[in-house]
């Protein structure tokens, strides 16, 4: 899509504009996806703290696996669920670094679960952004560890039946027993008051790890419209009237 | 340089931080403790970052991290948990990632057993991973050759940012013996990583990929990738021969059969055998034209490892049926006496 020169005219201020951490790409998200939400957040927050020019990025397996295209930062893929593992790495090798990764409910509460929960536990001074949408979204629709009891997906066609398939995973609730994480919060973007809410979240786990607190994690419950087979309103209502119900919001440890 | 007396796995541990290692991430596994517990001790001392991971699987990855931050970084197992590292390998190795995986074998396949074997010829060689790639592979038959390939590996690695793995067995893990330890490097000659994520600043962003969803894009990454091998390849073969001038039977053994096959070679030539040995020190690549040239001049050429037979395949591939090409192996661990491997010479040289 060509770039469109908009002027402003006299007397007007430009109030609102690409994060500096932002590239010009555009997002290959899904309309009414929140991923689109989530990582303009997790951008702002970058310039806000004014680390874009010290912070890693790490990509993981699934509809984020672009984000190295998104951000105007240093980036890496990982392996789907070793993103903390590799964040360990690069926050060990270099502890100068700002080290963030952005993870789906599969890659980080199902193959990643043994990395996530380590890293937590052994308080690894880095950030990561959670995105609980109780689907696999790139794969087309499979059950996740988060899928709500009932939920029907691809591979639980006649619903999520908790006899056969468990139940969803809490894992900011795990997380927050060990003594290792500083800071572990759900959050939701669902309108413009929780936006904000969620981007003084993301903006606290970026400066705990600043301070060298450790381990921040903040869980963003998000819609998947395109799987879920709803509208992006639709999306919006899942949110706040289901996935909050078995997810409920608020901070799990510290703040 | 100073000759002391040192487990291979120690010797191994120390030339990788005189070959400037700053991060070492590993998981407890029998026979290579020696090597976990040495790097525990002393890494930290030195400067360095030890991690003992969640898994196997953690290890390598956190390797993955560690080298695309920029550092010379190294993990060290025995064969089920090189078979959990096998993923991240891969990654590494598509994401032109150099890092060093040590092996020190044991007996398999599962759970198998902790005595030395060489069963993860096949793992090492010839992928192990998923997808098109290859691993430097490098096997030392003594301690003092496990230290010097440790600093080689870390060379080559970065050269042709790939990764590396040294190849042995619990025998060389676990034998102490007389080493004269490599001088520590001077960091300034490692190549600089240009590549590296350190932080975009007065640059464009750096990004490390081992994927790309254009076909195109990924057919062209590959082709990339086996320029290198190519490289590698062509200016990278490394072997030692033993007797091989006037030898009419050869034998082809690696790492502690290499050295076993040494003296069997001895012993045979006492007996007036014209036996000869090439050791095979780079095990990918592998040195097929040496073989096939010596093939033409020799009526046997055995093979002899501690597998039912893996090295074996290349070594037929060499030779085709320019001679005779015989299989003497152990299994399980058990590992065979030179008197052993000298009957099955006498057999073949007096066929």
């Amino acid at each position: 899509m060509p770039m469109v020169e908009t002027r402003i005219p006299e007397g007007y201020t430009k109030v609102f504009t690409r994060p500096e951490a932002l590239s010009d790409a555009q997002y290959t998200y899904c309309p009414g996806c929140h991923h689109g939400v989530i990582t303009r957040l997790v951008a702002e927050a970058l310039d806000e703290l004014g680390i874009r020019g010290r912070t890693v990025g790490i990509a993981p397996v699934g509809c984020a696996v672009f984000l190295y295209r998104f951000f105007n930062c240093d980036f890496v893929q990982a392996a789907h669920g070793r993103a903390c593992a590799v964040a360990t790495g690069l926050k060990r090798a270099n502890p100068d670094l700002v080290v963030f990764s952005y993870q789906g409910d599969g890659d980080l509460g199902a193959i990643g679960t043994a990395e996530t929960v380590h890293a937590a536990n052994r308080g690894e001074n880095i950030t990561v952004i959670f995105i609980n949408n109780q689907i696999y979204g790139m794969t087309g629709g499979e059950m996740a560890p988060t899928t709500l009891p009932g939920q029907r997906t691809v591979t639980s066609p006649g619903g999520r039946d908790t006899r056969l398939m468990g139940y969803p995973l809490k894992v900011s609730e795990m997380l927050a027993q060990l003594d290792g994480p500083c800071y572990i919060t759900r959050q939701s973007v669902h309108d413009a008051r929780h936006v904000g809410l969620t981007r003084k979240a993301i903006v606290q786990a970026f400066r705990n790890q600043l301070e060298g607190k450790g381990f921040s994690l903040v869980e963003v419950l998000a819609a998947c419209p395109t799987n879920f087979k709803m509208s992006p309103e639709q999306g919006n209502t899942w949110v706040v009237e289901k996935a909050m119900k078995a997810f409920p919001l608020g901070d799990l440890k510290g703040a | 340089m100073s000759r002391v007396l040192m487990r291979g796995n120690e010797a191994i541990a120390e030339a990788a931080i005189r070959a400037g290692c700053q991060c070492y991430f590993c998981y407890p596994i029998t026979p290579q403790g020696e090597l976990v517990e040495y790097m525990a001790r002393e890494l930290p001392a030195r400067g360095g970052a030890f991690l003992q991971a969640e898994s196997e699987t953690a290890a390598i990855n956190m390797v993955y991290g560690a080298s695309a931050a920029g550092v010379r970084t190294m993990t060290s197992s025995s064969s089920p948990g090189i078979s959990l590292k096998l993923e991240g390998i891969s990654y590494m190795a598509g994401a032109r990632l150099p890092g060093v995986i040590v092996n020190i074998m044991r007996g398999g396949p599962g759970l198998g057993n902790i005595a030395p074997a060489q069963g993860d010829y096949f793992q090492a060689t010839k992928g192990g991973g998923h997808g098109d790639y290859r691993l430097i592979v490098l096997a030392p038959s003594s301690v003092q050759e496990a230290a010097e390939l440790v600093m080689l590996a870390f060379d080559l690695s970065d050269r042709y940012r790939t990764p590396a793995m040294l190849l042995a067995d619990g025998m060389l893990g676990q034998m102490m013996e007389p080493v004269e330890l490599p001088d520590p490097i001077d960091p300034a000659t490692i190549p600089g990583r240009p590549w590296a994520l350190t932080g975009a600043v007065d640059r464009a962003p750096n990004v490390v990929l081992s994927f790309d969803l254009d076909p195109q894009g990924l057919k062209e990454m590959n082709k990339g990738l086996q320029r290198t091998y190519q490289e590698i390849t062509e200016r990278e073969l490394r072997w030692e021969e033993v007797d091989t001038e006037d030898a009419d039977l050869l034998i082809v053994a690696y790492g502690s059969m290499g050295r076993i096959a040494k003296s069997v070679v001895r012993s045979a030539r006492e007996e007036g055998i014209k036996a000869g040995l090439v050791r095979p020190i780079t095990l990918w690549p592998f040195p097929y034209a040496r073989i096939r040239e010596l093939s033409e001049r020799v009526s046997t050429v055995l093979t002899a490892e501690l597998s039912a037979g893996q090295m074996w395949e290349d070594v037929r591939l060499a030779v085709g049926d320019r001679a005779a090409t015989p299989f003497f192996g152990e299994l399980g661990g058990v590992v065979p006496t030179p008197r052993d491997v000298l009957s099955e010479v006498k057999r073949y040289a007096n066929g």
